[in-house]
């Protein structure tokens, strides 16, 4: 039994971290139709910026420190490359795998490509009794901070009036500019609260695996696609359910399973949505 | 004239849609824009509006327009009702008019006189709607606002006869006030509503006059439109 909690517990974690990233990444490309493969490099933006920080200025500071570093990159890379390219999707797709890639080796040409040890508070890497389980403090913490983030997005998203127009700009975006919103700045606002959200993934994965390495955005981001596509493109409700599929599944087939079957069972489990429920689990955007 | 179009040109995917397409819209009462499916009608209000590349010149209250971005042409005071209502199916009735409001004092006044359903079914999403009902709803929008001109795109499309009829009537209380350049395929619609008319063809202006005009004489009309004479 205690092996079981263990495990629920520590899937959700890796949850929280795919719903970190996939929240981000679903609205950028519901609205903006972006395919935003340079998403991990946010996270990395994110975790390295609070690695760098931590010594220098204390975590508390350097956490708020990477997940700000997380949405001006989020913010920069809208403005400066994607903007230019609108309705061009090749040449998106380009600009992003291309940044993802250069992103990896500049961090790997400024700090090595060894994985880094990462900074974390004590109380996170100390363990609680659940039941009969020993569960380490920290997947708490995440658990905790994905719930807070999803309470903070469908507020956002129902409560004012850029959050109306991101859901409506999910669905119809020409309608959105016909009404006479510039719907461009809600680009921008959804590429910073995505990079945001991928800088606090990118903290709390640091916490997660307590180590930092120039790879790890690109890794999770792969999971994280396979969240959005089946939580439905555009949903954060659905990515948020997603998350917790995918990672429970992870977590179990991997400890149950043969090595390396958690991530076929992911991948399988993508196939059969995608044949039996195309457009995810939300069905439509409506349900962002 | 409100809206002035000359040599407008549209190239989409290999197509030549429009091809230097002319015509002025008067800044009273309702002008239809006629012709046959596919002859670039829809195209044309989306040129306007610049949601498509075009080439020509489009000057709207006077001012040159054409490349400038939607939302601002819209802000200047262009309406814009699309074909098939594009009602935000995820937002209630409340948030799809919020979100259109762009005035200091939105015009609710007129659209609950005009559609008192819409008040009862404001907490509905749009989703739901009937067709009719998401027609409300979609010229409630702009009604919200105070425009120059509105472009409304075939209002009546797949309507039962009777509401066609409520938005016929509708329509020609908004166009007491602002004028309307009105894409429609319901000849007796266009009978009703319009005082000017524009044919397109094959991506050009084949006939410009009087609606009554055209409508009246059943060769022209059969031969521009490819309809018999109107009910």
């Amino acid at each position: 039994m205690s092996t079981v909690i263990l495990l629920f517990l520590t899937g959700l974690g890796l949850a929280a971290l795919y719903f970190l990233i996939a929240s981000g990444l679903s609205l950028v490309f519901g609205l903006a139709g972006v395919l935003n493969f340079a998403h991990g490099l946010f996270l990395s933006v994110g975790a390295y910026a609070t690695w760098w920080a931590a010594p220098r200025w204390g975590l508390a500071l350097a956490v708020v420190f990477g997940i700000a570093a997380g949405a001006a990159t989020g913010a920069l890379v809208e403005v400066v490359l994607i903007r230019p390219l609108y309705r061009r999707h090749t040449e998106q797709v380009l600009v992003t795998v291309g940044l993802s890639l250069a992103g990896v080796a500049l961090l790997q040409s400024v700090w090595g490509a060894d994985p880094r040890t990462y900074p974390r508070p004590s109380w996170a890497s100390s363990v609680t009794s659940i039941g009969s389980a020993q569960v380490p403090v920290d997947r708490f913490l995440l658990i905790g901070t994905a719930v807070a983030v999803l309470l903070a997005l469908l507020a956002f998203l129902h409560k004012t009036r850029y959050g109306l127009i991101i859901r409506a700009g999910v669905e119809n975006r020409d309608m959105v500019s016909a009404l006479g919103i510039d719907v461009r700045r809600a680009f921008t606002l959804v590429f910073t609260i995505g990079g945001a959200l991928a800088g606090t993934a990118g903290v709390l994965g640091g916490f997660y695996f307590g180590s930092v390495s120039p790879g790890q955005g690109a890794s999770l981001l792969i999971f994280a696609f396979i969240v959005v596509v089946i939580g439905g493109l555009g949903s954060v409700t659905g990515s948020a359910v997603a998350a917790v599929v995918v990672g429970l599944l992870q977590q179990f087939v991997n400890y149950y399973g043969a090595a390396g079957a958690g991530d076929v069972s992911v991948v399988v489990l993508l196939a059969l949505v995608l044949l039996l429920r195309p457009s995810g689990l939300a069905r439509t955007a409506a349900t962002v | 004239m409100i809206l002035r179009v000359k040599d407008l040109s549209v190239r989409l995917g290999g197509s030549h849609i429009l091809q230097g397409v002319t015509f002025d819209v008067p800044p009273s009462g309702v002008t239809a824009l006629l012709g046959r499916n596919g002859v670039g009608k829809t195209t044309t209000l989306r040129a306007v509006l610049g949601e498509v590349p075009a080439v020509g010149t489009v000057e709207f209250g006077g001012e040159p327009v054409l490349g400038r971005p939607t939302h601002r042409l819209v802000r200047s005071g262009l309406g814009y009702v699309p074909e098939d209502r594009c009602v935000f199916a995820g937002l209630t009735v409340a948030e799809n008019l919020r979100l259109a409001v762009r005035d200091p004092d939105p015009d609710y006044e007129t659209v609950h006189d005009l559609f008192p359903e819409l008040r009862a079914r404001a907490g509905q999403r749009a989703g739901t709607l009937s067709g009719g009902q998401q027609q409300m709803v979609a010229l409630a929008r702009v009604l919200l606002n105070r425009n120059r001109l509105l472009l409304v795109d075939e209002p009546t499309k797949g309507l039962a006869p009777a509401v066609v009829s409520a938005v016929a009537s509708v329509l020609a209380r908004v166009a007491e006030k602002v004028p309307i350049l009105l894409v429609e395929q319901n000849l007796a619609v266009v009978r009703r509503l319009a005082l000017g008319a524009v044919v397109l063809s094959a991506g050009r202006v084949a006939w410009t006059g009087a609606a009554g005009e055209l409508l009246g004489d059943a060769g022209r009309t059969r031969t521009l439109l490819g309809v018999g004479r109107a009910a």
